[in-house]
């Protein structure tokens, strides 16, 4: 693999929904880069045939009863919001009108 | 009778006695961090006025004749676990003022014991670091020399515990963040068992990996928070429903004819010559007591670093895509909906962001297989090669960290070298293991060293047993911090 370039990074950035500056944008290049360089050394391993694990302890299909438990009353819910009105949170327009 | 200087089960014992109350013990860890914190800075927050009041509670219902297994004890709390009312911030500015509606399921289990919460500990933020430095608020500072970091994720907690702030404490455990720092600072610090303890109310980092573990200033100090806080629950949906032991009375101080394991692949280089000697000086006693000591190999132990920092940054981008500035946090305003997230999750601190970026790298199309899919399947062999070392030995022997404590900024700027602090715990972590940190001597300069002892899936019995008999033997264990005087 070669390096990450800077357009690598700022795709990246956009999938992950961070905003970040133009020395953010060098600084993770260059550490990116030498990370997975690191993480290249899992080619050295066989792993035909090896199923993954997901999960340390795998657990599946755990089922409980279907029944209402208490709920938070609203204004706990909405205590710790940005911004709220009518008891929802408040967003911008994600649609044209 | 220096209040501060009792170990937890000292305390315990004096509070049964009538010896002391509740309240005595609170004011005088307060009036302790008072003094002390403004140069160890290992609270965030504290609770002093709750605290107090929990105290009083407690003496209250001891005059009547109630007791419960933490009645009355003054604990800490790492800020990556949710307290109803009391701030919980995750060492992040992106949380700043989030007030939980709700209390953590250990946080309530330590309640219905009986305990006295006296604040919140500093954390690296998210839990992702191996010295407290990646966190938004302060950097905490070693007690055995403020010059040095005590390590991390949970090094408020552990710093604590090691300068008589608290009695006890709770920390989270996703790659050694409970074991290295309480190596760093000379206490003991519990990893327990993927599952053992439900993580309802923490701060998702790497959810199969994430974990909640006690610190103690000694093994029994450690095992009676462990004992509070273990058991099932259903709001943890991979919450292991088995019978929680009675751990407090597995410390039995009998370890003869346990199978040991020395893992040479431990024993490498890289590993400062002072933490092995004092380490296989431990595996030596441990042989006097009457253990059997075998050499074992876990021959993918040099993967495990690649396949953590592929797994766990993969598992943090997507748990911290919850903070978008919608519905608790700050917002930063920006041009659209897109913009306002982006600028909003700008918050995020320099480790945080590069590991969410490199987690959604490794899982991007195009990526997915050959980093993320990769390395689950690498998990299984160091899974495997757990399992084929504890069919031949009980308790696995190890160093806890391959150096002691580094100085504050030595490697802050370089995350490779911060990430191979972790090389000994992080198996455990990806293997289903549980793991233990205890005291084991200090360096020429004064430092803590930490042995580690490794058991299979839901052995911490054999393994606080197999930490307790050393310690009981070494001769520790009456001075708090584990160690011949306290910082």
């Amino acid at each position: 693999m070669s390096d990450l370039s800077r357009s690598d990074v700022e795709k990246i950035a956009h999938l992950a929904r961070l905003e970040l500056t133009e020395a953010e944008k060098a600084l993770y290049q260059r550490q990116l880069s030498a990370i997975l360089h690191y993480a290249e050394r899992l080619n050295e391993l066989d792993l035909e045939g090896v199923p993954p694990t997901a999960h340390a302890i795998s657990q599946q299909n755990v089922m409980r009863e279907d029944v209402v438990e208490s709920l938070l009353p609203m204004e706990d819910v909405l205590f710790n919001a940005p911004q709220t009105a009518q008891n929802q949170f408040v967003v911008q327009a994600i649609l044209d009108e | 009778m220096d209040l501060t200087n009792l170990t937890l089960t000292e305390l315990r014992t004096a509070l049964q006695n009538g010896e002391t109350t509740s309240t005595a013990v609170t004011e005088a860890m307060l009036n302790r961090i008072i003094e002390k914190d403004n140069d160890i800075q290992s609270y965030l927050t504290l609770t002093d006025e709750l605290a107090l009041a929990q105290a009083q509670a407690a003496d209250e219902r001891r005059a009547r004749g109630e007791d419960t297994p933490l009645l009355g004890i003054p604990l800490a709390v790492k800020d990556m676990i949710c307290t109803k009312g009391v701030e919980t911030t995750a060492g992040s500015k992106i949380l700043e003022g989030f007030v939980p509606p709700y209390d953590a399921f250990v946080v309530r289990k330590l309640r219905e014991a009986g305990a006295v919460i006296l604040g919140k500990t500093n954390t690296d933020e998210f839990a992702m670091g191996s010295s407290t430095e990646n966190s938004a608020y302060v950097t905490t500072r070693n007690p055995w020399d403020l010059s040095r970091v005590p390590g991390g994720s949970s090094g408020g907690s552990a710093a604590a515990v090691a300068a008589s702030m608290a009695y006890g404490a709770l920390g989270t455990d996703t790659g050694g963040s409970v074991r290295q720092p309480a190596a760093f600072c000379g206490v003991v610090g519990l990893r327990p068992t993927y599952g053992r303890i439900s993580r309802w109310g923490v701060v998702a980092f790497a959810s199969t990996l994430d974990q909640v573990g006690p610190f103690g200033r000694t093994v029994a100090d450690c095992t009676a928070v462990f004992q509070a806080i273990a058991g099932y629950d259903p709001h943890d949906s991979v919450s292991l429903d088995v019978p929680v032991p009675d751990y407090e009375a597995a410390l039995t101080g009998d370890i003869r004819g346990l199978r040991v394991g020395v893992p040479r692949e431990y024993f490498v280089k890289g590993i400062d010559a002072e933490v092995e000697t004092a380490v296989r000086a431990a595996i030596d006693q441990l042989a006097e007591l009457g253990a059997e000591i075998v050499e074992i190999s876990l021959p993918h132990t040099e993967y495990a670093l690649p396949v953590y920092y592929l797994i766990a940054p993969a598992e943090a981008s997507a748990n911290l895509a919850r903070y978008d500035g919608i519905r608790f946090g700050p917002r930063v305003p920006g041009v659209d909906m897109i913009d306002t997230v982006k600028k909003t999750r700008a918050l995020f601190g320099p480790e945080v962001k590069r590991r969410i970026m490199l987690g959604t790298y490794a899982l991007s199309a195009g990526y997915y297989d050959e980093y993320y899919g990769r390395a689950l399947r690498a998990r299984t062999l160091i899974k495997q090669d757990f399992l084929n070392a504890f069919e031949q030995v009980d308790v696995i022997a190890a160093p806890t960290t391959p150096t002691t404590a580094f100085k504050i900024g030595e490697i802050a700027n370089d995350p490779l070298q911060m990430y191979l602090q972790d090389i000994f715990t992080l198996s455990v972590n990806l293997s289903a293991s549980c793991g233990v940190s205890v005291p084991c001597g200090l360096d020429s300069q004064g430092l803590p060293i930490g042995l580690q002892l490794i058991g299979n899936s839901l052995q911490e019995a054999t393994i606080l047993n197999a930490a307790y008999t050393y310690e009981q033997a070494a001769g520790w264990q009456n001075t708090p911090g584990g160690m011949k005087t306290r910082p």
